[in-house]
Formats: C-alpha cells, structure tokens, sequence
C-alpha cells in the first residue's frame, strides 16, 4: 500500500459494526429470556407422541416462542422428509 | 424513607468500585448520610479504593452472622462526617451472604441512613444476585464496547424478573445508565460506540459519562474516591452524575467536543 493511499483512505467505523452486532444478539437474547420454562418440557413429550407414529430425532422438532404484532406465537416445526412409519403404520407421504 | 442503590454491571472491570465510592462520596458532600456496602465476599476490595484498609476489624458476614455488631463494623470516613464504609468479609464461602441476613442488615441500616449503596461483585452468581434483589434503584455501569454493552443488558433483564421488588409486584427498579471510561476522540473517529448509540441499544435513561481518565488511577493508588478530586474530569463527571440522580438538570460534559485554547493545543491534555 503506498503511503498516499495509506494516509487518505478512510478507515471503517468500527462502531458501527459493534453497534450493529449488538442490535442483532441483543434482539435474540431478549427473545429467549422471556420464553417460559416449559418450551424444552413441551418439545421432549411432543417429540415422545409424534415417535410413537413415526421415527424421529430430537432435531427434528423445533419449538419457538415467537411474537407477531400483538400476539404471542407459538410455533411447532415437526420435519416429517425422510421420516419412516412405525411397523405396521401406513407409510408417511 | 432510605434507599438502596446498587452499583451492577454483569461484566468486572468496568468500574464498579470505582462508581460506588465516587458516588456515596458524592452524595456523602452533598449532605446525605451514606453507607456503601461491599458485596464481593472473598474479594474485599472497596476498602482499599475507599482508603480504609487498616482500619477493618469486622466485616459484613460477622454483622450477618452476629458476631459482632452495626457500629463495631462500620468504618467512619475521615474526610466526611455522612460517609461510612461497610467491608465485606474474605472467607472463601460464597454462601455466606445469606439473603435473610442481610434484609436484617439492610433494615437496621435504613433506620440511620439516606442512602445504602450496595457494590455488587461482577457475574450473575449470588453474590450479584443478592445485590440487586434488594435495590430501589440501580447504576448499571457500561462501557462503550460489546461485552459490556451486552452483559448490562443481561443484568437489566435480572433486576426486571428477579429483584424484590419484581417478585412482590411493586413499582419497578428505577435503572439508570452510566457510561464509563467514554473516550471522546475515539467516538468522533468511529472506533467506539457513542453515548448515544449504547442508549439506543439499552434504552434506560443516562445518568451520565463519565470521561476515561487518569485521574480515576491516581484516585485508586491514594485510596481517594475521585470526587475528592475535584480537578479531575472524572470527578467533575461524577458530581454532575450524583446531582442528576437527586433529580436537577445538569448538561452532559465530555460527550462533544471542546474547543481547545492555543496553549491547550500545544501543552497536550489535562
């Protein structure tokens, strides 16, 4: 780098990257502190129903406490792709 | 009606020590009899910056244990007749701060003292919790960086669910938000979060800047709180924040920039 470039490119601000950063974690964090104790309780028995039809992992069930305007949301994501049918259950499309 | 004010901040190193003795030191001037408090058992260190070490006897945990008594352990500041240091103990048992026993402590204290300013350890294990449970107000202290930003807004979370006053349902902790070590020069170049930007993100109200300086070290070595200091910017800045916090209006200082006089220029900062 030559010294002219060197002394009159400007440098990034780094404060607003830290700033945007913080905005991001925070908003997430602040998310999860005022979910209820009973999302990990909910997803464990949901998880015990759905494997009683079908075979799946705990990965494959999400649940999320969410917010939408006004409302509380609460949303369950059960991945059913790739998913096999218990013996003697009519096979998952 | 007293009132207990603790100084938190989740992350260390950010001031807290410092806070608590400029600001029972500065309430403490301004005519209100004030006690601070060290929380950070097994890591007595108020003593020290308050420059009262050699004249601990008993501490905290002996008053909570009742092993001794109020006045056996509250050392008398002997720059101001309104200001009293409350040590804490050494023991390594973190659990020692039993939180019945200092509600007890608390409550013999309101009866003589304006104001009760509890200086909380770092972390969000018990002795910080048992800190803040108790707080009417708070001082969160915040450094214009990321992981203090973050861990202040954590602590504010904790005094909004688990503070005493959350749990009984009444009026919320009144927070504040001082920022320390603010480095002007920095901001203006784009490399440190503004006062404004760490309001933005925390949204509580400023209690004031507080300008990095040397004269925070110099206080530390003599064991002087820095608003004895009154030549010093920090000093300067603490008063102004003690003043805002018994409710006048007072400008921020150090948040813009000065202008500088020729021989400031040339002769290089105060």
């Amino acid at each position: 780098m030559s010294l002219f470039s060197y002394l009159f490119t400007p440098r990034p601000k780094t404060a607003a990257i830290a700033k945007e950063r913080l905005k991001i974690v925070l908003a997430h964090e602040r998310a999860g502190r005022d979910a209820p104790d009973f999302l990990p309780r909910l997803q464990k028995e949901l998880l015990a129903v759905v494997s009683r039809y079908v075979q799946i992992n705990e990965d494959m069930i999400h649940v999320n406490l969410g917010r939408a305007g006004d409302t509380s949301l609460l949303e369950i994501n059960i991945e059913l792709a790739g998913a096999k049918a218990k013996d003697g259950l009519a096979p998952v499309s | 009606m007293a009132r207990v004010i603790v100084v938190t901040s989740g992350k260390g190193g950010v001031g807290k020590t410092t806070t608590s003795a400029a600001f029972a030191a500065g309430l403490a001037l301004r005519g209100h009899k004030t006690v601070v408090i060290d929380f950070d058992v097994g890591l007595r260190n108020l003593d020290l910056v308050m420059g009262c070490e050699r004249r601990v006897v008993f501490d905290f945990i002996n008053v909570i244990n009742g092993d001794a008594n109020l006045n056996q352990a509250l050392i008398k500041d002997k720059r101001n007749d309104n200001l009293f240091i409350f040590p804490t103990s050494q023991t390594r048992d973190k659990d020692a701060l039993k939180r019945d026993g200092v509600e007890r402590v608390l409550d013999e204290l309101k009866k003589t003292f304006d104001y009760i300013i509890c200086d909380s350890p770092a972390g969000i294990e018990h002795g910080a919790i048992t800190a803040l449970y108790f707080a009417d107000s708070a001082i969160i202290v915040t450094n214009p960086e990321v992981s203090s930003v973050r861990d202040s807004d954590r602590i504010i979370g904790i005094l909004s669910s688990r503070s005493r006053r959350a749990e009984r349902n009444e009026p919320p902790v009144d927070i504040h938000l001082l920022l320390t070590r603010y480095d002007l020069d920095r901001v203006t170049r784009g490399e440190m979060l503004s006062v404004d930007d760490v309001k933005e993100i925390l949204s509580i109200p400023l209690l004031g800047v507080i300008p990095e300086s040397e004269s925070v070290l110099r206080a530390s070595n003599t064991g002087t709180p820095v608003v004895f200091d009154p030549d010093s910017p920090a000093g300067r800045a603490y008063v102004d924040a003690v003043a805002r916090f018994l409710g006048e209006q007072r400008e921020m200082r150090f948040v813009k920039p000065e202008k500088r006089g020729f021989f400031r220029v040339l002769f290089g900062r105060a």
